[in-house]
């Protein structure tokens, strides 16, 4: 669906390819550090797509890669229909790219940040006062043309950021962790703008380590040691946990009752939620009953045990612990 | 090739500039304070020396020969000293520099024709102005000397009588040896180096240190469109620092331009594009504001101060020293200043010295573009 107020002009040879990204062997190594590790995807035009791991995992380094900011090891990458290796001055020329510094001059005020970045793509004076009037919309800082960005709050700086990036009208755009420091109030309405950004038509590749923004994308890529270890729909990732029934406990010692469940055999993941923790079972039929038995044999007071449905991190902390235990079979470095 | 997209970059930079009211204090301040602060207080002049005479014969021919030192400039007369004991109250309080002691019987003795002592005491706490100043009064004593001797071989019945040498001093390009006309063109290539190299270095750094610098990589802006862009306002504030210290000079110390302006602007902007290579190259090599500043000020500040010949003549260093000074841009940028400012000399008068100016912006802006260019890439 594509907005009569901003008509995005995707490539065209994107018309021939549902796919705005494509990635394939994509390798980086620092030094004898692989940072990211033979990954390789798609990204279907027009989805916001998570990217989502840890701290150090790669998310970073994949997005610059794809940005055209830093050269891939090995392996290629298609970005917009452009060879990311061997032409990234197009790549450039179709992409917005908005990372967590939100990269503003704080000595500049609002309206003068995005005619410097409106003049840096090129825009036209008529396209710059349009797209400068729609920003100012956008990050509801109406009236605000004259104040220092310095001045601003997270939450408009981040929208200002956004609105800088996107001054061009790019059909594919990269967000890296562009959630950071920002209240929850204002991330809320970021995710909004997202979401219209992709009902527009527009490809939104994300990175994030917060999980219920994960839950919010079409398409999630887990990546956890610079390896691709898990891509699907939210849905599609929570039943891979369908032969495990997971359960959710309060009880008094919370440490100690995850102690004990870990050493059962009928048991795999255990993590802690809040004061509760959760703990995934083998074992489907009667196991309520039996963590219920083991926790009040050993004196704890158990207040509640409830069987829930999975929710990413349930799915993520899974993933990451069978990733963990192929690599020690291989003798692999565990990150 | 397509048009180059630099003036949004040169907007923003202005802007930045002028919103920054400390480095626009420091860009526009710091000249005018240098040069008065190196034009009036930085001077090799000696002027006014502070003179004591003791007089002790106080005959008519003594107090004419100590009006001989006071129809200069060079020394002023602040006590008349009555006993011996008063020297060192007068030199040690620094009441005066200098002390001309007549002894009794001056007069009698030159009608004798015999030959008189004459003492000059002087404070040679300050080296470099006790020999000025001895100097100056030995050619007072010494004119004094040859008119008695003259006017004694005169009544002797010769015929006037005249020196076998007659000395006639011209100093050319600065006549009244005044110190500002020479410190003026340092303090051009001074004021050059040290906003160019070091605002140049910090303005990439910072957009590096902020984030802003991977915003407009990840846009089609090219390496070229952002040199330019970055140094072309640094360029021009440059220049305008060059001319407000030229108007300055002329109505502050009366240093006329006397060659070519057109010229001075080509040298100027070949050292200014030597000095923009150098911010940019460091620039390309740290990473924090703070590391860029320090060794901006290390390898602008100071090399072109001691060692370009601003202020200590080159030929006097010690020879290892000197071999250093050949790396110095501001040496060659020094010279062919002096010789437009001062000299008005054409460029033949300084071609091989205006041949290491393009030498040396060529590789220096070479070697940065190329280092800033794989940086961005």
């Amino acid at each position: 669906m594509q907005h009569p107020e901003s008509p995005f002009s995707p490539d065209p040879t994107l018309a021939h390819d549902d796919h705005a990204v494509l990635v394939h062997g994509l390798t980086r190594k620092f030094g004898t550090f692989v940072a990211v590790d033979d990954i390789g995807f798609r990204v279907r035009r027009g989805e916001v797509f998570g990217f989502l791991g840890p701290n150090g995992a790669g998310k970073s380094t994949t997005i610059r890669m794809l940005c055209g900011l830093l050269s891939p090891t090995a392996g290629t990458g298609m970005v917009g229909g452009y060879d990311i290796c061997t032409q990234p001055d197009e790549v450039k020329s179709v992409i917005g790219y908005m990372s967590q510094r939100f990269s503003l001059y704080e000595d500049l005020t609002v309206a003068q940040n995005i005619e410097f970045y409106g003049g840096v793509y090129g825009l036209d004076e008529e396209r710059l006062e349009r797209r400068k009037r729609w920003a100012l919309e956008m990050a509801g800082l109406e009236g605000k043309e004259n104040v220092l960005t310095h001045a601003l709050s997270g939450g408009w700086k981040q929208r200002l950021a956004l609105g800088c990036a996107i001054l061009h009208e790019p059909p594919i755009l990269f967000l890296d962790e562009p959630t950071g420091g920002v209240d929850p109030v204002s991330r809320r309405k970021f995710w909004d703008l997202i979401y219209d950004l992709s009902h527009r038509g527009v490809t939104v590749f994300v990175t994030t380590h917060y999980m219920d923004e994960a839950e919010h994308c079409n398409t999630i890529g887990l990546i956890y040691g610079g390896r691709l270890i898990a891509i699907g729909a939210p849905t599609e990732l929570k039943h891979q946990l369908d032969r495990f029934a997971i359960f959710e406990v309060h009880c008094e010692n919370p440490v100690d009752a995850m102690d004990l469940l870990r050493q059962q055999p009928w048991t795999a993941e255990t993590s802690i939620f809040g004061s509760a923790f959760h703990v995934s079972t083998t074992v489907i039929e009667g196991a309520e009953d039996r963590i219920r038995a083991l926790l009040t044999g050993a004196g704890m007071h158990v207040t509640h045990v409830e069987r829930i449905f999975p929710s990413l991190e349930d799915v993520f902390i899974h993933l990451i612990a069978e990733e963990d235990a192929r690599r020690e079979k291989t003798g692999a470095m565990t990150p | 090739m397509t048009r180059l997209n630099i003036m949004p970059i040169v907007r923003k930079e202005f802007r930045q500039i002028r919103r920054d009211k400390r480095v626009l204090g420091l860009l526009l301040f710091i000249p005018g304070l240098m040069l008065v602060m190196f034009g009036y207080a930085l001077t090799f002049d000696v002027k006014h020396t502070s003179m004591a005479v003791f007089d002790q014969d106080r005959s008519r021919q003594s107090r004419e020969f100590a009006e001989r030192f006071f129809v200069t400039e060079q020394f002023v007369r602040v006590a008349t000293v009555e006993r011996e004991s008063d020297i060192n109250r007068l030199l040690d309080s620094e009441a005066a520099c200098i002390v001309l002691v007549i002894r009794r019987d001056f007069a009698r003795d030159l009608a004798r024709g015999n030959t008189v002592s004459v003492q000059v005491v002087v404070d040679g706490a300050n080296a470099n102005a006790a020999a000025t100043v001895l100097g100056y009064a030995n050619t007072i004593i010494q004119q004094y000397s040859s008119a008695i001797l003259a006017g004694t071989f005169l009544r002797a019945g010769g015929r006037t009588l005249s020196m076998p040498i007659d000395y006639q001093p011209r100093v050319w390009y600065n006549p009244e040896l005044e110190s500002a006309k020479f410190l003026i063109p340092g303090l051009i290539a001074f004021i050059l180096m040290v906003t160019a190299v070091i605002s140049t270095a910090l303005a990439v750094v910072r957009e590096r240190e902020l984030g802003t610098m991977e915003q407009i990589m990840v846009s089609p802006v090219r390496p070229v469109e952002l040199i330019l862009g970055k140094t072309i306002p640094y360029t021009i504030i440059s220049l305008v620092a060059t001319l407000a210290i030229l108007v300055l000079g002329y109505l502050l110390f009366g240093v006329v331009l006397k060659g070519s302006a057109f010229l001075l602007f080509i040298v100027t902007v070949l050292f200014l594009v030597g000095g923009l290579g150098v911010g940019l190259l460091i620039s390309t090599l740290v990473e924090t504001q703070q590391l860029a500043f320090m060794i901006a000020v290390i390898v602008s500040m100071l090399p072109t101060f001691i060692l370009s010949g601003f202020v200590f003549p080159i030929q006097n260093m010690p020879v290892p020293i000197q071999v250093i000074t050949y790396i110095i841009p501001a040496r060659y940028f020094l010279v062919a200043l002096r010789a437009i400012i001062l000299k008005g000399a054409g460029i033949s008068a300084f071609w091989d010295q205006f041949l290491f100016l393009v030498g040396y912006a060529v590789i220096l802006l070479g070697v940065s573009s190329m280092r800033l260019r794989k940086l961005l890439h």
